[in-house]
């Protein structure tokens, strides 16, 4: 209603008066929901992608004797009900008469204090420093008592430590990737939407030919495709260009859309009768007026890369042992075997899912903050 | 009540005999937004006569269209009617014999707006067309189901009871049926003047051209033969050849019918040619209210008097320049004190019409103005 | 109307060709490929009737002629039906996909039918009580399904069937029905099979077209043609269903075709991995990591087809119920 919208105004005009971004960024700042996933993200970033080698009591391929053994509990008392300072059992290898199968019970007679900055593995934090503390751990011999906090699997190694280092792999896929996705699709766009012609008509067939391909199985085709006797390293880069290959003809197309609206304004028009090349036109002028179109989209499909290589790695087709990475666990995770005998290792569903809605969160609060007008919905 | 008191003075004082059919009565309408109150409606007080043609002119943004939605019970969500009261003379529309003249008064505002009673009003009783034709007619159905859809809802007929034998005459009615509504569907359509009406019945919204979907709107309003009909700027969005067209279609409509039209409009031109009597609305309130000739020839309000003289007129006169209104809308958040256009009047007198609110007042027959200047 | 059928399906077909172009270029693709491996075998062991294997190999898949005559080849046997042979099981791969096939479209069209039931009634829930609280818990619950993999929810709802009720939701039939002929009970059995993967299949569906929904359905809302069917008289209901959603919902009939119909057809499949049901999910995988080339290839074709014919069942169920679309 006119009544009701008149009020609006008065305010608008002191926005107005604000840049663009700091705008965007004041309005971002007011929802909480973004803001969270934003600060969730860095936080995931850091310690998986960054420092997970600080965080992981052990080295990542650190085998045990300590086969499947469940999630350490954290005593905080002992027998006798008496309040201690925190301190876990030794292990004990016992047998299921009933499940028929071998397990682990904790073995009372045997402690182990838990300590804050323990001595460990050695390993290279960011790989320069050269470290051998962890953030935590037990004071005891590796051999002989170990801290499971999410339990181990099958080659005895602590769980937790694989899912903060296969954080890493995971998490830097979908960035990477989506680099990757933004330069292509940027790239194609703005010369699509910009010049018209044959380069538009062939990035508008070739990504409605994309659109028709099931995408996840096309990955799986191409990523089967991938020679087996590569090398892990090259396995990680061709999977991620894989990903971006096929991400890219959306961003393109929206940029597209949004460089045919831009060329047509007074200031893209200036520019071409002050005599600017093409290029510069295209890079200085247009290209900036996408940006903010740019990040909502491309933090939003993020969580689609991530999921993509996990799918991909679940199945065997991605990356494949000894990378590790969330999609190679849930390749042991996923079977009705260790849904019943080590459920632990479902742990590594959380972090990729949290990931997910933070991504979400953060996207979502980007698009309100930078076009107020679209998320409605 | 002063309302009562004016009311009663304003019934005294018609000379328009005919009866009352809609009575609206210091109605105030509030949207309680997000930094504060708007008042888009306040103290708003004037009848409709059956068969007569009221005038409503203001602004955009001055209340009007909120009005039209006030007596319908549809005024969008954060609004709420805060005051007053909206009295409907409804007389049966089947009368059993010796009713006819039975008449019902109905506030409206104190109707359930979802309810059962508001429901018959709204289309059966007072029909409303609105601003954009363009977008008025649901795209997936053709004219002949929108017309079907008020008929069957509304319409009622007859039923024929041959052969009775009693002095008595009981009369009953039943819905229309499929080929009865379509058979006025038809009928509605060749009225409102549409070429080949047998085969636009069948025509869907984007097939027909702006003015001939007003005029499918005007044949859903009328297909129900409603008392009155709330015209909301019906003509705006039209080219000025088929707003004549229109405004010919219902004057023409209103001699066969003798339905009450109330007539919202920013046009001064239109208004016009249209209305018996004017209501000159600003800011939610009302200004001015005057017989058409009164208004013209003897407006009294300085804003009515701007309005007047920012018309674009032929004539001897030309090179003049347009005259147009000082200053700005005020902010509907923050009205001014007093007189709530003291701020762009031309006869603005300090320490008076920015202190005092000015009262409704009589300055002729019929003709009242709420302004200082004629007040004692 | 027709010209325009003609024109969606030509279309279709035309993608379909492109489709399967590629997906034998990808198949033809893995240097080490199953054929390839299997030749040196046979070689391997060095006598006659491995000799004449080869030959008769080589023969069937035309390994010595050139890749277009080869592709040529396989797309007018498959068009005969004969989609090859699986080197893996070393049959047919139409039999060995046979029945899988029918529970595959029955797995998505059961997920179609939940998503469209319960995204279309919640979205219009949302936004005729926007800002209610029953809007804001539904918005939560979109906001959740929309980011939630369908794998993922398969295995959580796995685990919790594991773990708290001793059940395992795997299959499509319960062990007395396998192998038992066509029955009512059969059929029953199916379904009470078939609806727990449909919904998990179908909520990353549901959380977008909620969105969606609620959007369109706010924005059509405010149209003068809602309210101009008010005035009419219209109840609440009918103003509602009749007019808005009527309108708001046509675009999702294009979104579902060309996004949440693929969607559910790959998520589908995944689920089909984790919960184990015989439709071709968990055969193409496997195919895949085995590089089993004629039974991949089989089924992404078959996947892909399964998507434009859903794409072409969108475009003309929009056409059908909207005039503006068919009359031009």
């Amino acid at each position: 209603m006119a009544v009701a919208a008149a009020p609006a105004v008065p305010a608008k005009r002191k926005e107005l008066s604000q840049s663009y971004w700091s705008l965007v960024w004041y309005r971002f700042k007011k929802n909480k929901l973004g803001v969270l996933g934003g600060i969730v993200l860095i936080v995931l970033y850091i310690s998986f992608a960054l420092i997970p080698e600080f965080l992981a009591p052990y080295a990542l391929e650190n085998r045990s004797q300590f086969v499947e053994a469940p999630p350490t509990a954290i005593q905080l008392f002992d027998e006798q009900g008496r309040f201690q300072a925190p301190f876990v059992y030794g292990l004990e290898r016992r047998v299921d008469v009933a499940k028929r199968l071998r397990t682990w019970v904790p073995d009372t007679d045997r402690k182990y204090p838990v300590r804050l900055f323990v001595q460990g593995d050695e390993y290279q934090l960011l790989g320069l420093i050269p470290m051998n503390i962890h953030l935590f751990g037990i004071d005891a011999d590796p051999r002989e008592a170990r801290i499971f906090l999410l339990g181990a699997d099958a080659l005895g190694r602590d769980y937790l430590t694989r899912i903060l280092y296969g954080g890493r792999l995971s998490l830097l896929i979908g960035l990477i990737g989506q680099f990757l996705t933004i330069v292509l699709g940027m790239t194609l766009g703005v010369i699509s939407g910009y010049y018209g012609g044959p380069v538009d008509m062939f990035v508008q067939r070739f990504t409605e030919f994309l659109a028709a391909f099931p995408n996840i199985p096309l990955f799986m085709a191409l990523s089967a495709a991938i020679p087996n006797y590569w090398s892990p390293i090259a396995v990680y880069f061709m999977l991620t260009i894989i990903l971006a290959f096929l991400g890219w003809g959306g961003l393109a197309r929206q940029v597209r859309g949004l460089v045919l609206s831009l060329r047509e304004r007074e200031y893209a028009l200036a520019a071409k009768s002050f005599g600017a090349s093409d290029l510069r036109i295209m890079f200085r002028h247009l290209l900036p007026g996408t940006t903010s179109h740019v990040i909502v989209i491309a933090t939003l499909s993020i969580p689609g890369m991530i999921l993509a290589e996990t799918a991909l790695s679940w199945l065997g087709l991605g990356l494949r042992p000894p990378l590790t990475s969330w999609g190679t666990l849930l390749q042991d995770a996923a079977t009705i075997r260790a849904i019943r005998f080590t459920p632990w290792l479902l742990w590594v569903v959380p972090p990729i899912l949290i990931t997910i809605f933070a991504y979400n969160m953060l996207g979502d609060g980007l698009r309100d903050a930078m076009d107020p007008y679209s998320g409605r919905g | 009540m002063t309302t009562t008191l004016e009311t009663q003075e304003a019934k005294r004082s018609h000379s328009d005999t005919r009866p009352l059919l809609l009575e609206v009565q210091d109605l105030k309408v509030e949207f309680n937004i997000r930094g504060g109150v708007v008042k888009a409606v306040d103290g708003l007080t004037f009848d409709v006569k059956r068969g007569q043609t009221m005038g409503i002119i203001g602004e955009s943004g001055c209340g009007k269209s909120v009005t039209a939605r006030a007596i319908l019970r549809m005024i969008p969500k954060p609004g709420k009617i805060t005051g007053g009261r909206i009295l409907y003379y409804r007389r049966p529309r089947h009368p059993k014999p010796g009713e006819e003249d039975k008449v019902e008064v109905i506030d409206v505002t104190k109707l359930d707006p979802d309810g059962e009673v508001i429901r018959q009003i709204r289309g059966g009783e007072i029909a409303m067309i609105f601003q954009e034709p363009m977008s008025s007619l649901t795209p997936v159905y053709t004219a002949g189901t929108h017309i079907n859809e008020a008929v069957t809802l509304h319409r009622l007929l007859p039923i024929k009871k041959l052969g009775e034998q009693m002095a008595e005459h009981i009369m009953a009615y039943r819905h229309v049926t499929k080929e009865e509504a379509r058979a006025i569907a038809v009928e509605m359509l060749r009225r409102v003047g549409i070429p080949k009406p047998e085969q636009r019945v069948d025509s869907y919204p984007h097939q027909l051209s702006g003015g001939q979907r007003q005029r499918v709107m005007i044949a859903i309003a009328l297909s129900t033969e409603p008392a009155m009909l709330i015209a909301d700027e019906p003509t705006t969005a039209l080219d000025v050849s088929i707003e004549a067209q229109i405004l010919d279609l219902m004057r023409d409509l209103q001699r066969t019918t003798n339905m009450a039209i109330m007539f919202i409009t920013h046009n001064l031109g239109v208004i016009a040619s249209m209305a018996d009597e004017i209501v000159v609305m600003y800011m939610g309130k009302q200004v001015e209210r005057a017989k058409v000739v009164d208004l013209f020839y003897n407006p009294k309000h300085p804003y009515t008097k701007a309005l007047l003289q920012s018309v674009p007129r032929l004539g001897p006169k030309t090179g003049q320049r347009l005259a147009s209104i000082e200053g700005m809308v005020p902010d509907p958040l923050n009205l001014p004190t007093g007189c709530v256009f003291h701020p762009r009047c031309p006869a603005f007198m300090a320490g008076k019409c920015d202190k005092i609110v000015p009262r409704w007042t009589q300055v002729g027959e019929n003709h009242w103005v709420r302004c200082l200047l004629y007040e004692e | 109307m027709v010209n325009y059928i003609i024109r969606r399906i030509g279309y279709a077909l035309i993608l379909l060709v492109l489709v399967s172009f590629v997906s034998f270029a990808i198949i033809e693709l893995p240097p080490g490929d199953y054929l390839t491996q299997k030749i040196e075998q046979l070689r391997a062991r060095g006598d006659r009737s491995a000799e004449q294997q080869v030959e008769r190999l080589r023969k069937r898949y035309g390994l010595d002629k050139p890749f277009l005559e080869r592709y040529v080849n396989w797309a007018t046997n498959f068009l005969r039906g004969d989609f090859g042979e699986s080197f893996e099981y070393e049959r047919p791969v139409s039999e060995i996909l046979g029945a899988r096939l029918g529970y595959t479209v029955i797995l998505a069209i059961a997920t179609t039918v939940f998503t469209w039931a319960l995204a279309i009634p919640l979205g219009v829930y949302s936004a005729v009580k926007q800002y209610s609280l029953g809007d804001q818990i539904i918005s939560v619950i979109s906001f959740i399904g929309l980011g939630m993999p369908g794998f993922l929810l398969a295995l959580i709802v796995l685990y919790f069937a594991v773990i708290l009720f001793n059940m395992e939701v795997v299959g499509l039939f319960s062990p007395e029905y396998e192998r038992a002929p066509w029955s009512l009970g059969k059929v029953l059995d199916l379904l009470n099979h078939l609806w727990l993967p449909a919904l998990i299949s179908a909520i990353t569906g549901i959380g977008g077209l909620v969105r969606i929904m609620r959007g369109n359905l706010l924005d059509t809302l405010g149209q003068p043609f809602v309210e101009a069917a008010r005035a009419r008289g219209l109840k609440n209901r009918t103003v509602i269903w009749k007019h808005a959603v009527r309108i708001a919902i046509n675009p999702l009939i294009t979104i579902l075709g060309s996004d949440v119909f693929p969607s559910i057809v790959v998520g589908s499949s995944l689920v089909a991995i984790v919960l184990n049901l015989p439709t071709i999910g968990p055969v193409f995988v496997d195919s895949l990591r085995k590089l089993d080339m004629y039974l991949a290839g089989t089924c992404i074709v078959f996947l892909t087809f399964m998507l434009l014919v859903g794409n072409l069942v969108a475009d003309l169920l929009l056409a059908w119920v909207d005039p503006r679309i068919r009359l031009d």
